[in-house]
């Protein structure tokens, strides 16, 4: 059997191309999280992104002004949540739970209008150098701009939170913010931006879905990846680089299936289907299993409110 | 001038007041939804939630709609109370239903009166077996419930899916993705003749009664209220924490499975693909809504069942598309947790001092 080398590197692509929703959402839920606050809405984010990219892309023709218009909406949209839990001292979990099902309900209502309508072709990048380098051509050049941007996100969020003093401060927010408040940091305002931020992540998550991944609208389209982005921060302990491997590994995990069907494995489609749900599964114990390592990684004040009486 | 002031205590009778004060919010900004989408607000309103249960036939599928989110609500308020974050009831009803549709085919064309108890209790034994999963990943290997428990939802639904589709498809189905229908004895008796209204209502009823007694005339009760307020006390209590863990999910799961037994055993009476509109999320809601207190949860389990057929009306006769049911269903959640802000502060208006 001759197996084309160029083959292999358009896999590794595709499975690059099926893990960015995965590592942008992640990336900014990591921040989230960083501040001390745990949004369970990114779903919810993610679908709100997806309609709104595709619906302003389809208006107003502008592939700029969708971007960021599904990017504003998830601000938009964890603009709630933030609100909820940081104003009203909402508990996490529930507020979170609250934002996905509100999220999935609103975007199906928007989607309506928008059910097979087809999209656009998103512009790619450096499409001439392809053929240049046997394997590396093809992972390297002709993607979009989303997809650049998403394989730099984790990068760029390891050297903020490391290296910036405002990196620092959201991490003292999320592991003491008794004494970050006490050093005159404003908790709440820190953590208002945090949130926000992650909504803006998982908006263009979700944009990158329906505009570029597969570029339509279908009603519940995000089929889990906001979960499965949630447990990718737990799978990365909290570091972003991390994030890369685990989303490398999911989106690797979705590619396999077509590939084996089109191979003629005789395993049942829904049981390839599962796989990225069970290995998730699989590794949140794996991972899990050593609570002191979790312990130490995770930011302490996660999931817990703090109100300062005034 | 306004004045927040933090309550010494939360206020008892607030506490029951913001489900009604959150559904009343729920509908004034439901109206203005209707509202901005070009609907009469009153009108689309009056669809939503008084057409759909004016006669007989909309009060029976009010009760059929309610069955599910009681029964799941009551057993997620086990979990919920001794803070255990099972989100997966979806996942346990569904394969609750897988179990007991399973035992049900077993028994294909026979007829006799033991069948439907067995075909109740593994279904129940079904959900038991699919909590027991994320209950033992958190209490042994100490991972988190609400990714574990999710994750298996959707698992869940493709077991379903590849079952109903290929081994247990029903072989004169046309390649229909359902399995055969079930035999008299394996269904749920209907109540009244022209109705769907099912037995299933009695499951949901005995768990209400049983769990007002295991939360406040048993030890048990007293442990999960004393673990959801503060694990550290309970551990200092000596409580056994992984015990109570596990079985709170159990309880939950068969609750959960139960509900699933009423989906495919009622009026359907065969396994399909989709047996439950999400039964097991709402119910999250309905839990938080009924203040997980097995009464409020009625109440709860009417009100966002009403949800679920006003979609249902005001698309057929509005053309209001069937999702505002969720976004009704995840606004309560809001208003609800947002009102929560009074139990713990008091707003006080206070004139101009000079």
């Amino acid at each position: 059997m001759i197996i084309d080398i160029n083959f292999i590197g358009l896999i590794i692509a595709s499975i690059m191309a099926s893990a960015v929703p995965l590592i942008l959402a992640s990336c900014g839920e990591l921040i989230t999280e960083r501040s001390g606050v745990l949004n369970l809405g990114v779903e919810g984010m993610m679908i709100i992104g997806a309609i709104s990219g595709f619906a302003l892309m389809t208006v107003t023709g502008s592939l700029i002004i969708a971007i960021f218009g599904a990017m504003l909406a998830g601000v938009l949209i964890s603009t709630i949540f933030a609100f909820l839990t940081q104003t009203l001292i909402t508990n996490h979990v529930a507020t979170g739970l609250a934002l996905t099902i509100f999220g999935i309900g609103i975007s199906a209502m928007i989607g309506k209008n928008f059910v097979g309508i087809p999209g656009k072709e998103f512009p790619v990048l450096f499409q001439g150098l392809k053929d240049t380098i046997p394997l590396l051509g093809p992972i390297l050049f002709g993607h979009s701009i989303v997809f650049y941007f998403a394989f730099a996100l984790p990068f760029i969020t390891s050297y903020f939170l490391k290296k910036t003093k405002i990196g620092l401060i959201v991490r003292a927010v999320g592991d003491s913010p008794e004494s970050a408040s006490n050093q005159g940091i404003n908790v709440r305002l820190v953590r208002y931006a945090c949130i926000l931020y992650g909504g803006a992540m998982s908006g263009l998550a979700g944009a990158y879905l329906s505009m570029i991944y597969t570029p339509q609208w279908i009603e519940n389209m995000t089929g889990g990846r906001g979960w499965i982005a949630l447990a990718l921060v737990v799978f990365s302990t909290w570091n972003p680089i991390k994030i890369l491997i685990g989303a490398m590994i999911f989106g690797g995990l979705t590619i396999i299936q077509f590939h084996m069907q089109a191979i003629g494995v005789r395993i049942p489609v829904q049981f390839l289907t599962a796989l990225p749900y069970i290995v998730t599964i699989i590794v949140l114990v794996v991972i899990s299993r050593d609570s002191r390592k979790i312990r130490l990684s995770t930011p302490s004040s996660l999931g817990k409110s703090f109100h300062k009486d005034n | 001038m306004i004045k927040i002031v933090k309550r010494d205590q939360p206020s008892r009778a607030i506490f029951f007041f913001t489900p009604v004060l959150a559904i009343f919010l729920t509908l004034v900004a439901g109206g203005l939804i209707f509202f901005i989408l070009g609907f009469k607000p009153f009108e689309a309103l009056k669809f939503f939630f008084i057409v759909p249960i004016a006669d007989k036939y909309g009060f029976s599928e009010l009760l059929l709609k309610a069955t599910p989110l009681c029964l799941i609500a009551i057993g997620l308020s086990f979990c919920f109370k001794s803070n255990n974050w099972n989100i997966g009831a979806e996942g346990q009803l569904t394969f609750g239903a897988i179990v007991s549709g399973g035992v049900a085919l077993l028994f294909y064309e026979q007829e006799g009166f033991y069948i439907l108890p067995i075909v109740i209790l593994a279904g129940a034994i079904g959900g038991m077996l699919y909590a027991s999963i994320p209950a033992i990943l958190k209490t042994y290997f100490n991972t988190n419930e609400i990714l574990v428990s999710l994750m298996l939802v959707y698992v869940s639904k493709l077991i379903l899916d590849y079952l109903v589709v290929g081994p247990w498809s029903n072989p004169e189905g046309f390649n229909f993705p359902e399995t055969r229908q079930f035999s008299d004895s394996a269904k749920l008796p209907l109540l009244f003749e022209g109705l769907r209204i099912h037995a299933g209502i009695f499951l949901a009823l005995a768990a209400v009664v049983i769990s007002w007694f295991v939360f406040y005339k048993t030890y048990l009760g007293f442990q999960m209220k004393v673990s959801g307020f503060s694990l550290k006390t309970a551990k200092y209590a000596g409580y056994k924490g992984k015990k109570m863990i596990i079985l709170v999910f159990l309880i939950s799961g068969a609750c959960a499975g139960l509900a699933g037994v009423g989906e495919i055993t009622g009026p359907i009476g065969q396994l399909h693909r989709e047996i439950s509109p999400d039964y097991g999320f709402t119910a999250i809601i309905v839990a938080f809504l009924g203040r997980l207190h097995p009464v409020g949860i009625i109440f709860a389990s009417l009100v966002v069942a009403i949800t679920y057929l006003g979609a249902e009306t005001a698309q057929i006769f509005m053309q209001i598309p069937k999702y505002t049911g969720q976004v009704f269903q995840g606004m309560i959640l809001f208003f609800l947790l947002a009102s929560d802000y009074l139990l713990f502060f008091k707003i006080k208006f206070i004139g101009l001092k000079k």
